[in-house]
């Protein structure tokens, strides 16, 4: 019996330890906030937050989160400022197409404007490298991180 | 297992539309005009509802006939009804409609969601829809009122009449579902469009960005199992024999089924369900025909490339090219490739033995819906398609087989449970539909003055249309005209340009890729005009300029795109720009790449598009599609190629199958040029063509090298 956290509430799995996080939100949580898109911590579209760090949640087998919390894009805190920033600055930009690689990148934006209110271009990158999108919203997920960024009051 | 976390999840099922069932008030359905001519005879008349609710708040909620995958539509295609219905656009919503033939894309002539096509063919028939509504519901109100209906008058979802008299739309809604659908609508002058050119936020933006889109991947249904399928190991090899000794003690695994396809796993989790597939040994019966290498393959395409083949193109006079002061001659490869969506592949099926229902993103929800209907021997109508959101698909999602359709419906059929099926990334690269392989061979000649005196063009590749129900009206004479649109109608002015194709066969499953024949004909034709232009020691621009001379949109585009990049302007050390022009779609964009070279590999810093689409509906979709069409083709000319050893595909997921990331897109700035066409034209596919030869024009300025062989990633630069 695996006991841990999902945004604060408590879970317990008692099948395969070796499951990979990602599936125990999707199928037993019915958590599909969190996306399967590659299943090798490639593509980024499974990106949650342990312990304020984006995570990719398709590689992390749920018997190493025991006792954590772990945050899905379900679980962000609509009134949490950086949240508030990032969500409006991706409505405001346009920047969804598909919208299936979004709640990943939106988990790494937070995280990372979490920790850095004015990240700098290459900062963003080394970021977001992480999380593909194949319509190409690249360019306006920079605007809208830089938007987020100039909302949170970070100087650059 | 967790009991309490599991049955909660089960509970929570998908949303249908019947939800919203009460509200419908106003629906009418356009006959099919201008479609093409292979669809199943006309569809059938009066499906009420069909495009538009009103409900009693005043909710406008459109039914789009396309599938949303990115592109945007359900917001354009709701923006071209509202213009003309005059509602409140904040109370507009979107809804994907499922399979039916009242969904036709007008310039198929069937449903379905390709070829840039989703507003153009729309246009008038959304339009028209959204005035026939509003002449309702001013009907509906002159008639409660007892005035002329001229004497009304609607505005923000709102009917105003003589003496200050005023009705919403949502009170109206009833009674003017009962008013005669008007046969004659006037449509508004461009000059009146309060919402078509106006850059208009898209519908869905709070709904992804909440992560509240249900995708096919996300569909919840009781009792719902997962299927994964072992597919072989080399396209078109046969199961010779199965062994699950070792699957029968994975706890979750609930069946193990033979396809068509391969042999399907299937479990109460996509866990359960890969663990089984993993432990699962088949043996398959592989010809030696069928053990494919790419290598192999494109030398004998080089090969046949020496010689022509049949004739897509005459040239008036094919030897003219001796007469040239100059000649350039030279052979280009392009590998396969995998469309690679976001979303991997899935479909659910419930099969309910003398009906089913299907859940799917799919992009041809009616040729799907028959596929199904076809493995369950039920007439299509039994088989109910819900259009689900799809995370991209690129030509991936319209396949004329129905593949990964079928199988889920086969798995169904056989195990009696619900079902969705899952591709793995793994299963979506190796999966085959991919862009062909193609070589081209091109002896291209100028005169002392730099005039293009002759052109001899010969492509080879697999057809994409043969054998799809296509074929009629796009493969004429033994040409697929897929294979060289690009080349043979190219605007350009080329004396005795002739082109020769030979269509090869091959196991490899091949499907269109965004922008389809483009990807590869573009490439070829910008690079061998920016080769002659040097050859002539002419500028680039101005000598694509004199050889469009009667084609005043292309020479729009590319001196927006010149001007906006400053052409001719100096750049730092170590960087050039490259140029490119390129009609698709109906549509023209030109691209100016500014590129260095950076460790051998190639960098992009910077590309400027200009785009004429005919009339712009809205411009901040316009923009996100260049930009969008932009990374997808860079993706493709910079790094994807799927290989091919004795069969076996080599790549397996975007650790060798490369595709751009954030870190690796340049600047993209997007310019939409004034058209002097009255109706919009392809929006999602033209950015895609353009950008691989202004790349490689930027490539041979640094280097002296003309790149020839994609992806780039494959050569050493310097």
């Amino acid at each position: 019996m695996i006991k841990f956290f999902v945004n604060g509430e408590p879970v317990q799995f008692a099948n395969d330890p070796d499951t990979p996080l990602l599936w125990v939100l999707r199928d037993n949580l019915g958590l599909t906030g969190t996306k399967f898109g590659c299943g090798r911590a490639q593509c980024g579209a499974c990106t949650v937050h342990i312990a304020g760090e984006a995570e990719r949640a398709c590689s992390i087998k749920v018997s190493a989160v025991a006792g954590k919390n772990v945050n899905t894009i379900e679980g962000l805190t609509p009134s949490n400022p950086v949240v508030k920033a990032v969500k409006a600055a991706w409505v405001d930009k346009d920047v969804v197409q598909c919208g299936y690689c979004q709640p990943g990148q939106i988990m790494s934006a937070v995280a990372l404007l979490a920790k850095n209110k004015a990240p700098t271009d290459a900062q963003i990158d080394d970021a977001m490298e992480g999380n593909l999108c194949r319509c190409g919203t690249y360019p306006r997920i920079r605007e809208a991180i830089k938007t987020a960024a100039a909302s949170l009051g970070g100087k650059r | 297992m967790d009991k309490t976390v599991n049955d909660a999840s089960r509970r929570r099922f998908l949303q249908s539309s019947a939800a919203v069932a009460g509200a419908l008030v106003i629906g009418f359905w356009l006959p099919e005009k201008g479609g093409r001519a292979f669809a199943q005879g006309t569809p059938k008349p009066v499906h009420p509802n069909a495009f538009l609710r009103i409900g009693k708040d005043g909710t406008v909620t459109v039914i789009v006939k396309h599938l949303e995958f990115g592109q945007g539509v359900t917001t354009s295609l709701p923006m071209l009804i509202a213009e003309e219905l005059a509602c409140d656009w904040t109370k507009v919503k979107a809804e994907l409609a499922p399979a039916g033939p009242e969904f036709a894309n007008l310039a198929f002539g069937m449903q379905g969601t390709g070829g840039s096509s989703s507003v153009s063919n729309s246009w008038e028939q959304f339009r028209t829809v959204g005035a026939q509504a509003r002449t309702m519901l001013v009907s509906a109100a002159a008639a409660q009122w007892k005035v002329k209906p001229e004497a009304c008058k609607a505005d923000k979802g709102l009917v105003t009449g003589p003496g200050g008299r005023k009705a919403t739309f949502g009170q109206l809604a009833e009674a003017a579902a009962k008013m005669p659908v008007p046969e004659k609508v006037a449509l508004k002058a461009p000059k009146d469009w309060k919402l078509i050119g106006k850059a208009t936020k898209r519908i869905d933006s709070q709904e992804k960005v909440d992560a509240k889109t249900v995708f096919g991947m996300d569909v919840k249904r009781p009792n719902l199992h997962v299927a994964l399928v072992l597919h072989p190991p080399v396209f078109g090899a046969r199961v010779a024999g199965i062994n699950a000794e070792k699957v029968k003690g994975i706890a979750g695994v609930t069946h193990v089924v033979e396809i068509s396809g391969g042999v399907a796993v299937v479990g109460k989790s996509f866990w359960a369900a890969k663990k089984g597939r993993d432990a699962l040994e088949v043996q398959w019966d592989i010809p030696e025909a069928l053990k494919v290498s790419s290598d192999k393959l494109t030398a004998q395409y080089k090969e046949l490339a020496k010689q022509p083949g049949p004739s897509a193109k005459k040239a008036a006079d094919p030897n003219a090219i001796k007469t040239a002061a100059k000649t350039v001659s030279a052979e280009y490869e392009f590998p396969f490739l995998a469309h690679a969506p976001m979303e991997p592949l899935n479909c659910t099926v419930e099969f309910r033995g003398a009906e089913a229902e299907i859940w799917a993103g799919s992009q041809f929800q009616m040729m799907d819906q028959g596929a199904a209907a076809k493995v369950f021997g039920l007439a299509p109508e039994k088989v109910k398609l819900h259009t689900m959101a799809a995370g991209g698909g690129f030509g991936r999602r319209a396949n004329p087989v129905s593949d990964y359709i079928v199988e889920a419906c086969e798995i169904a059929k056989e195990i009696k449970v619900p079902v969705k099926l899952i591709w793995t990334r793994e299963d979506d690269i190796k999966g085959g539909f991919y862009r062909p392989a193609y070589v081209h061979r091109v002896d291209a000649g100028i005169d002392a003055q730099g005039k293009v005196v002759g052109w001899n063009h010969v492509i080879v590749g697999q057809s994409i249309i043969a054998g799809t129900p296509f074929e009629g009206f796009l493969v004429k004479d033994g040409i697929d005209h897929t294979s060289v649109e690009g080349v043979s109608d190219s605007p350009y002015e080329l004396a005795n340009l002739g082109v020769t194709l030979h269509t090869t066969k091959s196991a490899i499953p091949s499907l269109w890729w965004r922008s389809v024949g483009h990807t590869h004909t573009a490439f070829v034709m910008e690079t061998m005009v920016d080769e002659l232009a040097a050859a002539a020691g002419q500028d680039p621009v101005a000598f694509r300029k004199a050889l469009l001379a009667k084609h005043p949109r292309h020479v729009a585009v590319l001196e927006t795109a010149a001007a906006k990049a400053g052409w001719g302007k100096p750049l730092p050390k170590g960087r050039a720009r490259g140029i490119a022009v390129h009609e698709s779609f109906g549509s023209v964009c030109a691209q100016v790449a500014e590129v260095s070279i950076e460790g051998g590999a190639v960098k992009v810093h910077r590309v400027v598009a200009a785009l004429d689409c005919g009339v712009v509906v809205n411009p901040l979709t316009v923009e996100a599609q260049v930009q969008s069409a932009i990374v997808y083709g860079l993706s493709a000319v910079l790094q994807s190629e799927i290989t091919l050893k004795d069969g076996q595909v080599q790549q397996s997921n975007f650790h060798n199958y490369g595709v751009l990331r954030i870190n690796e897109t340049p600047k993209i700035e997007v310019h939409l040029v004034p058209s002097t066409l009255d109706k919009p034209t392809g929006v999602g596919e033209p950015g895609t063509p353009p950008v691989g030869p202004a790349v490689a024009n930027a490539v041979a300025v640094l280097t002296g090298k003309r790149p020839r062989v994609l992806p780039l990633s494959k050569g050493k630069w310097a």
